[in-house]
């Protein structure tokens, strides 16, 4: 029992915690919040232009740490703009920890200034929430939050504390260990239903593993690949399952759903047994879900027992962390008699012969984003992390960036969040300054957040900013192409910014980029700078994203 | 195909627990056809009976999405027919002579029902019973003009000795 003030009671939760960095922007609701970090040096707080690029660096930081990330706004309009970010990582099970300040606690319901429902606002995006109303809650509701966060399927916890919970002073217990009397992940699988597993498994002649984002979560990678080559079934992954195996491997066919890669979907659509790990069936992996490889058993391992039928009817379903019950299912396995497949690799094969992603265009002005792609892959080492913003940009990086290890790929991919790239690529860096850091991003995508610009400038956060400039809103344009006779509404931008310049004003380094063979040198150059930086390539406004299957339709009928 | 589905919902009595299911409900487009709680024989625990309605794979979604909220401990499918249900009900009548008076009370004692307050020109009844019985004695007063109605909403409990929680 110590006697502390809120504000010091958050800072030493957040220590225990093992909390390094903190992304936020004070305001009058935490400004006690803020004094206690001024005196604070074993927590790094950046400060960030606009809250909701605390939300994405959090979760930048989260995806590629595996630890909690942590962002800080004050009340009102602070946390409503933190929401973009809070919903993000919710729809990607990504661990942050979200903290607010609110009006004190007699003003709260009065419609104070600044005062907002925030724990309202959050419920629905967030794995749990608290309102403090008494500061000496303080340090178990931060071991709570922590524990909420990165435990089971991981998720955002929001924790709004009234500014004079944080200004008061009381004797604060802070608890080694807490338990919560509803909250109860189930880790390891049901034996009898990983034996069923295995047994559906051993008996298959066309197996495929789509692995997603629960893969990367519970660090899989290792039991994937001896899974894969045991059974001699590709693996195939929604975005948020990129880089949680190694996309060089010759089982791994790549990225599945509405901008999958051939390969993937034609496998998924003639697999006999689909043996889903850690991943949600969404839509825009699926396709149209009453087509959707509907020749197979389902087995389908997720930590989250709602996940589990909830998209996709299933056969097997196995709750659990995939990596455990994937070592469970390994070791049965291991026992049993497997067919060999050699009919179904050949077929993969010649699938991949046939259907291999093209790069090459070497002469092409404007820019392909396709090539572009190749020339990014040139200069990208093993370590590097991509991030990306949403629309074509996210679809190029996602269908033709080769990405071997695990957390090097970080995308908006269930909430789909344009702004989400650069802010959480300055979060990624942070966490692991030794890789170079790049967000692929359209120019639509990047002016929602550039202010931040500042933060990486002042933080010295040498991250690369990439943008696709194609002038427009280019998935929304491509669906107006292709789907409403190129009635282009609202899409096309007639009064872009000279990025360079921007970058300038703000003190990055600015590159224009138009002719093929350009855009590896300078993305080089930016890695090897040290200086926050922003590389314009402009690239082919007309160019579409393909394959694509066109909402509605079969896996198998893709266009382009 | 759509059926009424009733469940018992442990939970812990924390500020904004209701609005937590309430609003999972609302979110993913289940039904509450009717919502009770109330605290229950432990300590900072309350238990929601809530009814719904939707095929076995809706009822599966809600039971797993509920389940998932960290303050809610258990949740368990009532049975009716291994239940006790029971609904309280207040109902105005409207009933402004002698002989519609005694017309009322009669019907009343017929359902076990009670007068609970008689003003000029209404008498209140309270019952309790299942919902049948509930509707049966409404549609009997519904020809009187039922002024006002208040009903708590449906709550259960499992028969003989088993607990809801082992249901």
């Amino acid at each position: 029992m110590v006697v502390m003030r809120g504000g010091k009671a958050i800072i030493e939760g957040l220590k225990r915690e093992g909390v390094k960095v903190a992304f936020g922007l004070p305001g009058g609701a935490v400004i006690e919040l803020y004094d206690a970090i001024y005196d604070e040096t074993d927590i790094r707080h950046i400060l960030v232009r606009h809250e909701q690029c605390a939300a994405h660096a959090a979760d930048g930081y989260a995806r590629a740490s595996g630890e909690v990330g942590v962002c800080i706004a004050t009340s009102g309009p602070g946390a409503t703009n933190l929401t973009t970010g809070i919903a993000t990582a919710y729809m990607d099970s990504s661990p942050i920890v979200a903290i607010t300040g609110n009006v004190v606690r007699p003003l709260i319901g009065k419609d104070a200034f600044q005062e907002i429902d925030a724990t309202g606002i959050t419920m629905p995006i967030t794995k749990h929430n608290f309102r403090l109303t008494d500061p000496r809650d303080i340090p178990y509701t931060i071991k709570a939050a922590f524990q909420i966060a990165k435990s089971g399927r991981p998720g955002p916890v929001h924790i709004d504390f009234p500014r004079d919970v944080i200004q008061a002073e009381a004797e604060m217990d802070f608890p080694e260990r807490i338990e919560l009397p509803g909250y109860k992940p189930t880790l390891k699988g049901n034996f009898a239903q990983i034996k069923k597993a295995a047994e559906l498994l051993a008996n298959a002649e066309r197996p495929v593993i789509m692995a997603g984002g629960g893969a990367v979560h519970s660090n899989a990678t290792k039991e994937l690949i001896q899974l894969a080559e045991m059974l001699g079934a590709p693996i195939i992954t929604p975005l948020m399952g990129k880089s949680c195996v190694p996309e060089s491997h010759p089982l791994v066919l790549g990225l599945v759903g509405m901008h999958g890669r051939k390969p993937s979907n034609f496998a998924v659509s003639e697999a006999d047994v689909l043996l889903g790990v850690g991943t949600r069936f969404s839509d825009r992996s699926t396709g149209a879900v009453a087509y959707f490889s509907t020749e197979s058993k389902k087995i389908h391992i997720d930590i989250d027992p709602a996940e589990i039928g909830k998209n996709v009817p299933v056969d097997v379903p196995i709750v659990g962390d995939a990596r455990l019950v994937l070592q469970d299912l390994i070791k049965i396995l291991e026992k049993m008699a497997l067919k060999k497949k050699t009919a179904w690799i050949e077929k993969i094969e010649q699938w991949k012969k046939e259907f291999p992603p093209k790069y090459d265009y070497p002469d092409a002005i404007p820019l392909k984003p396709q090539q572009v792609m190749k020339e990014v892959m040139e200069v990208l080492g093993e370590d590097d992390i991509v991030t990306t913003e949403v629309g074509q940009c996210q679809m190029w990086a996602g269908h033709y960036l080769t990405r071997n290890k695990i957390r090097t790929f970080i995308s908006s991919g269930g909430l789909g969040t344009m702004g989400f790239g650069f802010p959480a690529a300055m979060g990624a860096k942070v966490a692991r300054p030794e890789s170079n850091v790049v967000d692929i991003a359209g120019d639509g995508s990047f002016l929602m957040v550039c202010q931040d610009l500042a933060t990486v400038v002042e933080n010295n956060i040498p991250v690369v900013v990439l943008i696709l400039d194609n002038r427009a809103l280019g998935m929304v344009r491509q669906w107006q192409m292709l789907f409403f006779d190129k009635r282009y509404s609202a899409v096309d931008f007639r009064a872009q910014p000279d990025f360079v310049k921007l970058a300038e004003a703000f003190g990055a380094r600015g590159e224009l980029v138009e002719r093929p063979g350009e855009v590896a040198p300078a993305l080089k150059e930016a890695f090897d700078s040290g200086k926050p930086t922003v590389i314009n390539v402009i690239v082919d406004r007309d160019e579409c994203v393909f394959p694509m299957i066109p909402p509605g339709a079969k896996m198998t009928e893709m266009i382009g | 195909m759509t059926e009424k589905h009733m469940l018992s919902v442990l939970v812990e009595d924390k500020p904004g627990v209701m609005q937590r299911v309430s609003g999972l409900f609302r979110q993913r487009a289940f039904n509450i056809d009717s919502i009770a709680v109330g605290p229950c024989e432990k300590e900072g625990f309350s238990r929601i009976t809530l009814v719904t309605s939707g095929d076995e794979k809706v009822l599966e979604q809600v039971r797993k999405q509920l389940e998932k909220l960290v303050e809610v401990i258990k949740v368990s499918e009532m049975n009716p027919d291994e239940c006790v249900v029971r609904e309280l009900a207040l109902a105005k009548i409207h009933a402004p002579t002698g002989a519609i008076r005694s017309e009322i009370i009669q019907y009343a004692n017929i359902f076990r029902a009670s007068v609970v307050d008689v003003g000029p020109e209404t008498l209140t009844i309270e019952i309790t019973g299942d919902p049948d019985k509930i509707k049966a004695f409404l549609d009997m007063m519904k020809p009187f003009g039922i002024r006002e109605l208040v009903r708590t909403g449906i709550t259960s409990i499992t028969r003989g000795a088993r607990l809801i929680e082992e249901v």
